[in-house]
């Protein structure tokens, strides 16, 4: 079973795999979240929503449920 | 030779585009909206050499062309029809030398539309101590433009700027990414139909509606949907545009791999510390309601020594204007009707220019993005997004603005509740009623020794009603509206940064102008024709008051001035507003309320900072005219007719405040309301319900209180 962003923990860095377009707002792909970009957890809120990433440099913002739909494999 | 060029500033949100706008422009710009829509419109000219003229648009923050909102469509409008005045002779590209990356996406879809293309990578004084090369050449080399390093705050690089401007002539035009390779067959056979038109700009059109659907795809492409031309599906549609991004990307990072290098190891930056503590778990919320305690505090506290200059000078200037005038309607007109209906403006720039000071400042430095992630969660659960902080926080200054600000609120439900809801927010009109009011009915004093006083504390308990009716309000609206939630949310956390004085003072002028010129039109109107109600009367009680009264107060001895006094109020009771105003009496009367005070009330529904003028003007009208006092102390005079003693009382005060934290008063909010949401239901919606509930919570608090 693969994981999503929203299983990584703090600090933790992964590689985009795939998504469902359907899942997915074109503005995050336009900020750079796409297949083979490197994600990074920099923080989250209570609760674990939303999510801080640094995806390929950009910093921003997505709730939990789009971060689980996005299927990442971590490093090593 | 004079001639001028027409420049389209562009750029992602948060790149300092604004700020380059102002070192082109200083203050020669001017702010209107777009026809037809609520887009801030900005322009400005800026003088370039050999005696040319730039004409220079700044068009709304995008990430990319492709629409989802009403700013991004303002955008693609300006860029696709080559015939409107405003279509740019040379587009420049305004980037982030930190995200040049997410930034040149924007760029490549833009040099497609074969448009003369400048990149600014702008914030080039950080390059050093964030260890960032960059190789110029090669940048300029494959996209085929000029590249110009400018950092407009510390004025680097505009005059190099304003030179490329003026060469626009020798900009190449050829695109540096070919969109069409991501469906070569559907590009192909889209070409052959339309053989006339720029192939990337029947893309952009044809895709619009995708996301967005209030473009005019007819204008360009008369016969699209007539043709026999093949009509994709919307999902595909989405998936070639998912495509075309990757495709953009993958060009994209080809080039940086070998023009940018950053040296990570000195990258230590000073986002993630303060991030570490401004969105901890328990601090990050602490300091956040510290932030928003100092600002009413400051509010409440700076801005009361100006508002009281103004009140006082005011009424000072209405006395010896009427002292020196000759006696008539028109020294009765200025000093009665017009200088306090003006003062009733004059004295909210204090507070206005404060709140629009902080707001700027919060935006400027980044930390507004920080609220929104705090409150996101708790926010969703209340079927509002955390994007709904911002408006509801700006709301606090005016519901206007704030309505336009819900636009970045991806989803429709969460977007529609959010505007629903923002009026409860304590605005800036009535933050004058509250004032004034608070300062009559609350003690003096103060907690935490002498740190925070009663009237400021119960100033800040209207703000947190506002807000907490705002989300209760969300909650009750998310339970029953029958429209579904995506729950998309995207938001960019931009880099802290100390805000540049000149761009904040910039938006606090330009706001209070505004404010000053569109609320005062408003207010203006309504003095004048309040006094001239106030001012004239029919029948025998009106015509004959002098007489009247005389005789009722014969065997009383009363001095002349008294008299005077008596006359007056026996006039005013039966002038026009005295009928009409006998005639709400009943109404208002169960909430703890005199006939003037239902006048300011009704008047109020034209906008709520006209109570003060209101009352100002009425009882100026009744005053002779010789005695300067302020409004506030003409206030505490006034008497209860049915209950006696003083009118404005702790149990009328609390009735007041909370009728105006509830009530819908003011027409330009439902007018933009309506435009937002592009029906009169939601705006005839919001105005009941909140009218039904401000007269229920005011009744039962003075009935409780009395």
């Amino acid at each position: 079973m693969s994981i999503t962003i929203a299983h990584l923990k703090r600090g933790e860095s992964a590689i985009i795999l795939h998504f469902n377009e359907i899942d997915v707002p074109l503005k995050l792909l336009e900020m750079g979240c796409l297949p083979g970009n490197e994600v990074t957890v920099m923080q989250s809120a209570p609760f674990q929503d939303p999510i801080y990433l640094n995806i390929n440099g950009t910093h921003l913002a997505i709730r939990r449920e789009t971060a689980q739909k996005i299927s990442v494999e971590r490093y090593g | 030779m004079a001639r001028s060029i027409k420049v389209s500033l562009i750029g992602n949100p948060n790149t300092g585009k604004t700020s380059l706008f102002n070192r082109l422009t200083g203050l020669n710009q001017k702010v209107g909206n777009y026809p037809g829509i609520t887009v801030e419109k900005k322009e400005g000219i800026c003088k370039l050499d050999r005696g040319i003229k730039a004409h220079i648009l700044d068009l709304p923050g995008t990430y990319s062309l492709n629409t989802t909102s009403l700013d991004e469509s303002v955008v693609i409008e300006t860029l696709l029809d080559r015939t409107s005045k405003d279509f740019p002779d040379v587009a420049v590209v305004v980037s982030d030398v930190e995200n040049l990356k997410r930034n040149l996406l924007l760029f490549t879809q833009i040099k497609d539309l074969e448009i003369p293309t400048i990149l600014v990578i702008n914030m080039a004084d950080r390059m050093k101590r964030k260890a960032i090369s960059l190789d110029i050449k090669q940048l300029e080399e494959d996209l085929k433009t000029k590249v110009v390093l400018v950092s407009s705050r510390k004025n680097m690089g505009v005059e190099e700027l304003k030179k490329a401007i003026t060469d626009f002539k020798s900009l190449d035009i050829e695109p540096c990414v070919n969109a069409s390779v991501i469906d070569p067959v559907y590009f192909e056979r889209l070409r052959k139909a339309y053989p006339n038109q720029l192939l990337y700009k029947l893309w952009l059109v044809i895709t619009q509606d995708v996301n967005f659907g209030k473009i005019d795809r007819n204008r360009d492409l008369t016969d699209l949907k007539t043709t026999s031309f093949e009509i994709k599906s919307e999902a595909d549609l989405k998936r070639l545009q998912h495509k075309e991004t990757v495709v953009r990307y993958q060009f994209i990072n080809g080039l940086l791999k070998k023009a940018l290098s950053i040296d990570t190891a000195t990258a230590k930056d000073l986002r993630s510390r303060l991030d570490r503590i401004l969105l901890h778990k328990i601090w990050g919320y602490l300091i956040f309601f510290t932030v928003l305690l100092v600002i009413f505090q400051a509010i409440y506290d700076w801005s009361g020594y100006p508002m009281d200059f103004i009140d006082e000078s005011f009424a000072s200037l209405s006395s010896w204007l009427s002292n020196k005038l000759p006696a008539g309607p028109i020294a009765d007109l200025l000093s009665e009707g017009i200088i306090p209906g003006l003062g009733g403006i004059v004295i909210f720039i204090p507070q206005i220019a404060f709140l629009f000071l902080f707001i700027s400042i919060l935006e400027e430095s980044g930390y507004m993005s920080r609220v929104v992630f705090l409150m996101d969660h708790l926010m969703k659960k209340f079927g509002l997004s955390g994007k709904s902080v911002v408006p509801l926080v700006s709301g606090t200054a005016c519901a206007i603005p704030a309505v336009m600000a819900t636009r970045n609120i991806e989803d429709w439900k969460e977007r529609l509740i959010t505007i629903l809801v923002v009026p409860f927010t304590t605005c800036s009109a009535r933050l004058p009623v509250y004032l004034i009011i608070v300062g009559l009915v609350i003690p003096e004093g103060s907690i935490l020794g002498g740190l925070l006083s009663y009237q400021a504390l119960t100033l800040m308990l209207l703000y947190l009603l506002g807000f907490a009716t705002a989300i209760l309000g969300a909650w009750v609206l998310n339970k029953i509206l029958p429209i579904n939630r995506k729950s998309f949310f995207v938001m960019e956390m931009p880099a802290y940064k100390l805000p540049i004085l000149k761009n904040v003072l910039y938006t606090v002028l330009e706001k209070t102008k505004s404010f000053v010129f569109g609320a005062g039109k408003i207010i203006m109107a309504i003095s004048v024709i309040l006094w001239v109600l106030a001012s004239y009367g029919l029948g025998e009680q009106y015509t004959n008051a002098e007489q009247i009264v005389t005789e009722k107060y014969e065997s009383e001895n009363l001095s002349e001035k008294d008299l005077n006094q008596k006359i007056a109020s026996h006039k005013l009771e039966y002038s026009f507003i005295g009928y009409i105003g006998k005639g709400i009496e009943p109404v208002v009367a169960p909430l703890g309320y005199d006939w003037k005070i239902g006048i300011a009330i009704v008047s109020s529904f034209a906008a709520r900072e006209v109570f003060v003028g209101t009352l100002a003007t009425i009882y100026s009208v009744e005053s002779d005219g010789e005695d300067e006092l302020t409004i506030k102390n003409r206030m505490k005079e006034e008497v209860n007719p049915i209950l006696g003693g003083p009118l404005f009382n702790f149990a009328s005060g609390i009735s007041l405040l909370l009728f105006y934290a509830f009530a819908m008063q003011c027409m330009s909010t439902l007018a933009i309301v309506k435009r937002e949401t592009n029906s009169w239901k939601w705006p005839a919606i919001q105005f009941v319900a909140m009218t039904v509930i401000a007269y229920a919570s005011a009744l039962a608090a003075f009935q409780i209180l009395k």
